[in-house]
């Protein structure tokens, strides 16, 4: 990103400085990484209570029109035909050759189709839909909405007092619900593994109902660090890293989110070749990776078998404050993806032992209802 | 004794021949919490600005530079077990290691408390 151009700021922006938040460039906004709490004690306790995450640099969409279901199944693996009014599933972005162009999350908001995707891809992924989603859809971005993020096991009863409504959601349901008077777009999910909502709220009224959200004692204001080690620890990817133009669905483990027609069908873009990946296998995948000793290994650092050859590279690693030690995941050929399998990763020129672990590192504690 | 401070944020306190050496305050809060210490061997060379130890974040891994030509005498064994230490008291128990200096001279090329203190508010 261009030094010269001026960082864009949330809502939220203010707030966040009057908290004493660590500001940082993050996807072209000026984003807070972390309070005075610090990363692990935020992490912590979005873990124990409840944590407030501003993703307001997400990038919010509405399609309308009435092909706009047909279209948008050209462009994602996922069943969105299936998807009832008021659900809301996890999927990507594919391109012709397969491989990922964004991750994303799609609500059928009953007349319309509500996305939420990543801030760095936005601009790409909405020049992507205008090319791509034929006639009978129109693209709708939504600027004048903050998008915050409540999570944690407390989250329910915190969001309960202000909207008793939100308590009845079940994980990954949708619904239009006035929060403190705010008319809100409330998904029951997020990305740290835990229960939680994604609040999208107005502008106007999104510093008011994140400082009533504040001022709940469970709750505490989390950054983006702890975002990071919340989602790692979850096994969750995070675009640009785990998963990006160099990665298939099938090599990055999300076999499920090509759901069972679009299997029999195709019909989406790299359809061919995630399809035939599916039935052959591919030649290597992403897997949950654990050091051995306390060094964390960072993302790019090199995993080589035990005699010493090369068998892929960290996408994302760190300190799982909530496991207390090093984690990681990774790319791995296919002959060394399976759990219990021994590695060593190269850190300052050393090797050493780390094993291919099952994901995730913290379970998830998801309300099903 | 003598308490010296260099423009990377180590400090260094020379008693009866021994140079303790550890991050300082400043350094301890803008890195965070800390979750790993990597230290030297015994025995090994330092050379000034050289790589010494490698210090984690949760976020991010930085390097902690020799703040002076010397050996590696003693390791803070301590912060294998418990790298929260380097927050918690960065320039007590929170030291990284002892070294012996090759040449005392280089001492008066560091800050003292003072001169750090004014450069740590000039950043």
């Amino acid at each position: 990103m261009d030094q010269q151009t001026e960082l864009l700021k949330t809502a939220l922006y203010d707030l966040h400085v009057e908290l004493g938040a660590k500001m940082v460039p993050f996807a072209g906004y000026d984003m807070p990484v972390q309070y005075p709490l610090g990363v692990k004690g935020e992490h912590l306790h979005t873990r124990a209570k409840a944590g407030l995450f501003d993703v307001s640099h997400m990038g919010q969409v509405r399609l309308t029109g009435e092909n706009r279901v047909a279209e948008l199944e050209k462009l994602v693996p996922g069943d969105i035909a299936i998807l009832k009014p008021g659900r809301t599933r996890y999927s990507a972005f594919t391109q012709d050759d397969g491989t990922i162009l964004d991750d994303l999350m799609i609500t059928n908001a009953g007349d319309s189709l509500f996305l939420v995707i990543n801030a760095a891809c936005k601009d790409d992924d909405i020049v992507h839909m205008r090319a791509n989603l034929g006639d009978g859809v129109s693209l709708e971005e939504i600027d004048d909405r903050a998008l915050l993020a409540l999570q944690g096991p407390d989250a329910a009863k915190v969001l309960a007092r202000f909207a008793p409504a939100v308590a009845d959601l079940k994980f990954m349901s949708f619904a239009e619900i006035e929060i403190a008077g705010s008319p809100c777009f409330v998904t029951r999910s997020g990305y740290t593994g835990e229960d939680g909502y994604e609040i999208s709220v107005p502008n106007a009224d999104a510093e008011a109902l994140a400082r009533k959200l504040l001022a709940e004692e469970e709750v505490e204001a989390i950054g983006l660090g702890a975002r990071d080690s919340l989602r790692l620890e979850a096994g969750l990817c995070l675009y640009g890293n785990d998963i990006d133009t160099t990665t298939t669905p099938v090599e990055g483990d999300l076999n499920w989110i090509i759901n069972k027609r679009r299997r029999e069908e195709g019909g989406f873009k790299g359809s061919d070749v995630i399809l035939d990946q599916l039935a052959n296998g591919a030649d290597r995948k992403r897997v949950g990776i654990k050091p051995e000793g306390k060094a964390p290994a960072r993302e790019h650092t090199q995993i080589l078998n035990t005699d010493g050859e090369e068998i892929g590279e960290i996408t994302s690693g760190g300190f799982g404050p909530t496991v207390d030690g090093p984690i990681a995941m990774g790319y791995v050929a296919i002959e060394f993806s399976k759990p219990g399998t021994k590695v060593d990763l190269m850190v300052r020129g050393k090797a050493r032992p780390a094993e291919v672990v099952e994901l995730p590192f913290a379970p998830h504690r998801y309300f099903r209802g | 004794m003598t308490k010296k401070f260099s423009q990377e944020h180590e400090w260094i306190e020379l008693e009866d021949g021994v140079a303790t050496v550890g991050i300082t305050d400043y350094a301890q809060q803008s890195l965070g919490d800390i979750v790993y210490v990597e230290l030297p061997e015994v025995g090994k060379k330092l050379t000034k600005d050289g790589d010494a130890a490698v210090v984690e974040s949760v976020k991010a891994a930085s390097d902690v530079y020799a703040p002076l030509d010397g050996e590696i005498v003693e390791i803070n064994e301590e912060l294998d077990a418990n790298p929260g230490l380097v927050n918690e008291a960065p320039e007590a128990e929170g030291w990284f290691f002892k070294m012996t200096l090759s040449d005392e001279s280089q001492l008066d090329e560091l800050m003292d408390e003072a001169a750090y203190k004014e450069f740590v508010e000039g950043l």
